[in-house]
């Protein structure tokens, strides 16, 4: 049985325009695609990944233009199809003004209080 | 050793930004010293602590040449932390992560670290005992 690993991810947007992706989403599917078990942890301003409507596209330099954006919403809708649980965190939501329907289907919302239970099955909690 | 470790450090920034770098080689180099086995997986912009390109400068402010200064190159400091593995009998296994390594034209780096990919680190995780992500902020 591999080890279950939890990704909390708490800086957000962090060279997302440069990278197409966030780095930690990313290495999760990558890690995922490699046998591991993983489920990622969205909190602090990580809970707007999983926000609808986003569009990071239109950026350009002179004449550069960037054609392909980061697209964190679908991002974290493909970790949610590979068998991967995503998790968000309810009261960081709530102090963004974010509610339920603001959000992607398949994360599930935790509150603060219950992260300790959250965390206990996991071999691994890794803080990004 | 009888109670032999193996530790997984997970590193993310790149040097001369912030002390994160320097916090996390004194804690890679303590393990080391203490015998214990460590794998290095570097991601994203730490693929530079490592990048072989890295060149001590003279500094005006503190008028001293490049002797006197001895700037701190954290290159250095990754190949005598792998230097003192060889004394101590620690095995380290430094992986930079290939598609940082590309993306930033980092492909020199000091004698030792490899390239690899998420399943090494994957492999670091299944196989240590402990694992520290140290990430960018």
């Amino acid at each position: 049985m591999p080890k279950r690993i939890l990704q909390v991810v708490d800086s957000a947007y962090r060279a997302t325009l440069e990278e197409q992706d966030d780095t930690v989403l990313w290495i999760t599917q990558a890690m995922k695609g490699a046998g591991g078990d993983l489920s990622v942890l969205l909190r602090g301003s990580a809970v707007n990944y999983a926000v609808r409507g986003q569009d990071a596209s239109g950026l350009a330099f002179g004449g550069k233009r960037q054609t392909q954006p980061p697209r964190l919403a679908e991002d974290v809708a493909k970790l949610v199809e590979k068998g991967i649980e995503v998790f968000v965190v309810s009261d960081d939501l709530a102090e963004r003004g974010l509610e339920r329907g603001d959000l992607i289907a398949g994360p599930k919302a935790v509150s603060r209080e219950e992260l300790p239970q959250l965390f206990a099955p996991y071999d691994m909690v890794w803080h990004w | 050793m009888a109670d032999k470790k193996s530790l997984t450090f997970v590193l993310m920034d790149p040097p001369f930004e912030n002390p994160r770098t320097t916090t996390a080689l004194r804690l890679i180099d303590l393990a080391v010293r203490r015998g214990h086995d460590v794998n290095v997986f570097a991601y994203e912009g730490a693929v530079y602590v490592a990048f072989a390109k890295q060149t001590p400068h003279a500094n005006a402010v503190h008028g001293r040449d490049v002797e006197q200064e001895d700037h701190p190159i954290p290159k250095d400091w990754v190949a005598a932390i792998l230097a003192e593995g060889v004394k101590s009998g620690s095995k380290i296994d430094w992986v930079q992560c290939g598609l940082c390594v590309d993306e930033r034209g980092a492909g020199e780096c000091v004698e030792g670290p490899r390239r690899g990919s998420p399943a090494d680190l994957l492999k670091f995780a299944e196989t240590s005992d402990n694992t520290l992500v140290i990430p960018t902020k």
